[in-house]
């Protein structure tokens, strides 16, 4: 009998902590509770999950830590019926068995804190069979046979850059790997650290391999302190085991690893910016050429990759290229990791086989819209991406096809929105708009300035900058007009062209508008409906808020 | 808030660590930070001596990054999200609570010294929007009243 807690971030957030600590004071044997990471059902944590002696899994989920008491008599009787209304659902546990994992393939199974339960699980075979029984060259074939493209948004292929940095003179090389997450609504490269830390140590060492590099260095967020925890412990494990260090596995390949932590610059998850970071400056795009594979830490040969291409990477060599390349289209082979968010259902990470639409994903994974409101569009990309709206729904994924409809593949986050606008990230010519200030020929004067940012700026970020609102205004061009030549937000979003107003018939006069008005806008007495007083009103939305009747509609 | 007296001793470990090795600027003033929960003048000027980097060019890097602090925070740094899909999830309610609650704005520290607010980039918990961090630990799925009551918490165990 095994008893494991999800204990990624947003487990932990969710109270897994606390769940823990609940089931280690019940007659449980302590040494049968253990944790794993992120189980990627983030829209169920806490989740504790069941092993019986046959392995047989019970999954329960949103459990708290007043269910600590029933779980306990489960697992001394067995009998379900004390955490009956825990199980997960039928339809929540396709959310799972939908997906291909291969990237995620350890993460919300093995304990991350142990180098045992990542070896048990066939960790670090893939490392001894690339250094014991391939040649470099060898190892570079195989990644250029699976087709495997960097993961972290620019869809390069990964072995041509691996075979750059092989081909490039010099004695000193370096691996590194770009973990600065940075992407709203990306989290598959904090969750794979957190999950499943040796993999990728093992997918950087091949890669120091293949490159001929002696140092392998990881670029962490300082937003990701559990990442940074877990990765220090498993490095100093692997260290203790000879996997990281000298003559690893009795061959003639060294190799050190050391960790760095950013320090909160978006612009750092471009590759010439990391690594003026982790040299100590600000962290400014270097101008290429030179590219990174002919000089780039401390001007040395050095090769870039994101999180979840090195998770891949000893699958493919214990799978064949082939394997891998068998997943997927023309274009775009294996699978992705998306983080999908947002308005959606079941939000979470999903692993799929590239060549699936984003249908499969949103609606059949993601359980389609968590509210009663309609799928408008889902982000894609971050702020390099764009929106993809409703009729591109049954667009395929892959690097092209996402690539056609103006936003990028991107790292993975997919944030899904329903019927209103994010204008979060736009300009200040934006906000004017938003205001009702906007006037004829704003559209137009955003089109040539983002057109301009596209072409002037030094990297890819700046390149990529305007495509949230080029794609917004490509899609939704006639909510842009409606700001401006109406004064109206059809959304209903925007507070200055926007009015609260008391439905007479829905309103019991119970008062707690008025009480909760900071400016006394609303008048009325007991039991009998309320009026608001538009003058005065400062749009706040708190009346909006505490009715509990929905008799105040803002339009 | 009244700054105390930078005890500069407490340096000393880091610096005889990281002092000599090339590209450490950014570890040494994430230490720094760790030990004085900002980034003293003091400091700077005695990372400067050691280092041999330019006051200067330690201030380019300081203020280049958001992580890093020149006035002493609250006892509790509040660190709400700004990303997409907090964004999407109504995190704007959240920060009008917190303002309202506290009297302060993005960026600023109640008079008792209590709590700092900080609005910062997508924190990677999106599952969970809207979400806060405050000091190490992460929040989430927040409502006003849910964020009412752990400000009225953290109030009460600090008393």
């Amino acid at each position: 009998m095994r008893i494991v807690i999800g204990q990624g971030s947003c487990g932990i957030a969710a109270g897994a902590e606390k769940v823990r600590k609940a089931l280690l004071n019940t007659n449980i044997n302590a040494e049968s509770i253990s944790i794993t990471g992120c189980i990627g059902m983030c829209y169920l944590e806490p989740i504790v999950d069941i092993y019986d002696d046959d392995n047989k899994l019970t999954r329960l989920v949103k459990v708290s830590e007043n269910d600590a008491e029933s779980i306990a008599r489960f697992i001394e009787s067995g009998d379900k019926a004390a955490v009956e209304k825990l199980i997960v659902s039928d339809e929540d546990s396709e959310f799972l068995s939908k997906q291909t994992r291969i990237a995620l393939r350890n993460c919300g199974i093995i304990n991350p804190d142990e180098i045992e339960a990542y070896i048990n699980a066939g960790g670090y075979t893939a490392l001894k069979k690339a250094i014991c029984e391939l040649t470099p060259e060898g190892v570079i074939d195989i990644i250029k046979t699976s087709g495997l493209a960097g993961r972290g948004g620019a869809g390069f292929p990964t072995w041509f850059k691996w075979n750059a940095a092989r081909q490039s003179e010099g004695e000193e090389k370096y691996l590194i790997c770009n973990a600065d997450e940075g992407d709203p609504g990306a989290f598959m490269d904090r969750a794979v650290i957190e999950s499943d830390p040796h993999n990728l140590i093992e997918g950087m060492l091949i890669g120091a391999y293949a490159i001929g590099a002696k140092h392998a260095v990881v670029y962490v967020r300082a937003e990701y302190p559990l990442a940074i925890k877990r990765l220090k412990n498993a490095i100093a494990q692997a260290k203790d085991k000879g996997i990281i260090g000298e003559n690893i596995f009795g061959s003639d390949f060294s190799c050190d690893f050391t960790i760095k932590a950013g320090a909160g610059a978006f612009v750092c998850g471009e590759e010439t910016a990391l690594i003026e970071s982790l040299e100590g400056h600000r962290g400014m795009p270097r101008l290429k050429p030179p590219f990174p594979a002919q000089s780039g830490f401390w001007r040395k040969p050095s090769n870039i990759n994101n999180v979840e291409t090195f998770a891949n990477v000893g699958w493919i060599i214990n799978n064949g290229g082939e394997a891998f390349a068998a997943m997927g289209t023309e274009n775009s082979k294996g699978t992705k990791v998306f983080a999908v968010t947002g308005k959606v259902k079941r939000s979470g990470l999903v692993e799929i086989p590239m060549g699936k639409t984003l249908r499969d994903v949103i609606f059949d994974i993601g359980g389609g819209m968590k509210t009663d409101k309609e799928f408008k569009a889902v982000q894609m990309g971050g702020p390099s991406g764009g929106c993809i709206p409703a009729d591109l729904i049954d667009t395929v994924i892959d690097y092209k096809a996402l690539g056609a409809t103006g936003a990028i593949m991107g790292s993975g986050g997919m944030v899904v929105m329903d019927d209103r606008i994010g204008t979060k990230r736009m300009l200040e010519m934006l906000e004017r708009i938003t205001k009702g200030e906007g006037k004829e020929g704003d559209i137009e004067l955003l089109e040539e300035l983002c057109y301009s940012i596209k072409d002037g700026a030094l990297c890819g970020l700046g390149q990529t900058a305007p495509n949230p609102v080029l794609t917004t205004i490509k899609y939704f061009r006639d909510e842009y007009e409606a700001h401006i030549n109406d004064k109206k937000c059809p959304a209903g979003e925007c507070s200055d062209l926007i009015e609260y107003r008391i439905i007479a018939d829905k309103c019991k006069g119970c008062t707690l508008c008025a009480r909760n008005c900071p400016v006394n806008a609303i008048s009325g007495t007991v039991k009998k409906p309320h009026v608001i007083n538009t003058d005065k009103c400062i749009k706040c939305g708190k009346c909006y808020t505490s009715c509990k009747f929905g008799a105040i509609v803002k339009e | 808030m009244e700054k105390k007296t930078v005890d500069l001793t407490l340096l000393d470990g880091v610096l005889n660590e990281y002092a000599d090795v090339k590209g450490s600027l950014i570890t040494i003033l994430q230490n720094t930070q760790d030990i004085y929960g900002y980034l003293p003048k003091e400091a700077i000027e005695l990372i400067s001596e050691r280092t041999g980097i330019a006051t200067s060019e330690i201030m380019g890097v300081g203020t280049f990054y958001t992580q890093f602090r020149f006035e002493p925070v609250g006892k509790y740094l509040l660190m709400l999200c700004q990303g997409t899909a907090c964004h999407v999830n109504s995190s704007e309610l959240i920060l009008q609570t917190i303002k309202d609650e506290l009297g302060i704005d993005d960026g600023q520290t109640t008079e008792d010294g209590l709590f700092s607010l900080k609005c910062v980039a997508c924190l990677g918990c999106c599952s969970l929007s809207p979400v806060m961090m405050i000091n190490e630990d992460t929040y989430g799925s927040l409502t006003p009243d849910k964020t009412k009551k752990i400000l009225k918490e953290l109030r009460e165990a600090a008393l």
